[in-house]
């Protein structure tokens, strides 16, 4: 226990943004399984109390897919228990958090290969034929 | 990266993947407070977007602002911004110095006519020319030679947007903000002592992303970070409601981390984001970390009252006139700032023993 754990401090605080939030995912989820669009919420924007945001993360649970991105420093995509409804965290080369959102998706953008990626990786890969072609 | 590049060409070139570059828009949005929803047209805009030039000039200014902007939580995503930027002149971060460090402003002004953006730290001595200056010149004759030409400028903190402590009375080099001086360029003013870094970076990446100034507040502020007072954004504000106040730093109340308003807060008269975005990586805020709001981005912050005299006590200055006040009879708020200058007097008395 460090000193500052000593320090008899027990701010329990509840803005009450954790049940709207978990509505604003529901309504959110039964628009996508209308065939709707999706829905993405940054979770930057909306005032939480110490400890609301490990709320909302308890509360969402840890599903079955989980994936990490390694582009511009790492960013994890986790699919809560909730299927349709993903944790993304972005963070930078230090690890920072530099955004976080809770997507309602049936498949995170960030998941997908990208076009212009794709279109890249055909000029790579014949540019490596050609090579190995002429040796 | 080269100025004829775009910002999409200048990170394929990085190998940064289109992954890669969907991140740093969802981060960019992020950090300009735009909605989720506003990706892809950050996207589109940000594939195109050209270097823009910046020339940063620091006044009567502590380097707060600029401490505060690199200390941002940067690499990768956030650092792009400036590597997307060309940060033409900055005299505390540049190496050089003098007549040849002016002339690089110069020909950065020369080069960019029209276009460059301008950002102001630090008030400007009205008083007299003499009290501060940069090679020579002084900080009003360099302000009117920068601005003529810019695009826009940015009054980063509250010392160029609105005086700040520099103007606190007695105002000893008579103090003005970049809006009393110059009357006929857009402003933008971030305001804060210091802002909020990734509000300055917010501001710089929406002139890279859209070559726009964005929506701006009746004082001039960003409307995106300034639109909503402390206290409605804060997490404490519930406790406000039911009328918990915490009376001393150390009381129960303080503990349960109650509302700070009698303790000088100033969160319902202070518009900014701290509340959400936060500092230091988005760990806490002043008022999270149980001290109140003191206000710094709004005008003559300095000069409203003790920063532990609730906002109910109104802006008495004076022992004197506090007393005078209190002695005519006037006000429950008038109460509350007598018995928070007890709990103060009764607090130093506790620390002496």
């Amino acid at each position: 226990m460090s000193a500052l754990d000593a320090i008899p401090v027990n701010a329990e605080v509840a803005t009450g943004n954790v049940e709207p939030l978990l509505h604003e995912i529901r309504h959110a989820l039964k628009r996508l399984a209308k065939g709707e669009e999706g829905t993405v919420i940054d979770l930057k924007r909306l005032p939480l109390a110490p400890g609301e945001e490990e709320r909302i993360e308890a509360t969402l649970g840890v599903g079955e897919v989980r994936a990490e991105v390694d582009a511009l420093g790492p960013t994890e995509i986790q699919e809560t228990s909730y299927p349709g409804v993903w944790l993304i965290t972005h963070r930078n080369a230090e690890e920072i958090i530099v955004a976080r959102f809770i997507e309602v998706t049936y498949m995170p953008e960030l998941l997908k290969s990208q076009q212009a990626d794709v279109e890249s990786g055909i000029n790579r890969l014949e540019s490596e034929l050609a090579d190995s072609n002429n040796t | 990266m080269r100025k004829d590049q775009t910002l999409g060409e200048f990170l394929r070139s990085q190998g940064v993947s289109r992954r890669g570059f969907l991140k740093y828009c969802s981060a960019t949005a992020s950090l300009m407070a735009l909605p989720p929803s506003a990706v892809a047209q950050v996207a589109e805009a940000l594939a195109t977007a050209r270097r823009p030039s910046v020339i940063w000039l620091s006044f009567q200014e502590c380097t707060g602002c600029t401490e505060s902007l690199t200390r941002s939580h940067a690499p990768t995503v956030e650092s792009l911004i400036f590597d997307a930027i060309s940060l033409d002149y900055h005299h505390t971060l540049q190496a050089a110095a003098g007549h040849g460090a002016e002339a690089a402003r110069e020909a950065a002004m020369e080069e960019n006519k029209g276009k460059y953006l301008l950002v102001v730290d630090g008030s400007i001595p009205a008083g007299n020319n003499g009290y501060s200056t940069i090679a020579g010149i002084s900080n009003y004759d360099m302000l009117i030679d920068t601005a003529k030409d810019a695009f826009a400028i940015v009054a980063v903190g509250t010392c160029a947007a609105f005086g700040g402590l520099p103007q606190a009375s007695p105002n000893p080099t008579g103090a003005v903000s970049v809006s009393d001086i110059i009357t006929d360029k857009p402003i933008i003013n971030v305001s804060g002592c210091p802002p909020i870094p990734v509000v300055i970076t917010g501001v710089l990446a929406h002139f890279l992303t859209f070559g726009t100034i964005p929506a701006l507040d009746a004082l001039g502020r960003p409307a995106a970070f300034f639109g909503q007072n402390i206290h409605d954004r804060c997490y404490r504000r519930p406790f406000y409601e039911r009328g918990e106040f915490a009376e001393t730093f150390d009381d129960e109340g303080a503990r349960k981390g109650w509302c700070l308003y009698k303790l000088g807060c100033k969160g319902p008269t202070t518009y900014n984001a701290c509340a959400t975005l936060k500092w230091n990586q988005g760990a806490s805020f002043p008022i999270q970390s149980g001290h109140g709001c003191i206000g710094c981005s709004e005008p003559s912050f300095w000069d409203k009252g003790g920063f532990y005299d609730p906002i109910s006590a109104g802006n008495w200055g004076s022992r004197d006139a506090l007393l005078g006040a209190a002695a005519a009879g006037a006000a429950l708020g008038v109460g509350s700032a007598l018995a928070a200058r007890a709990r103060k007097r009764k607090a130093q008395a506790q620390e002496e023993a």
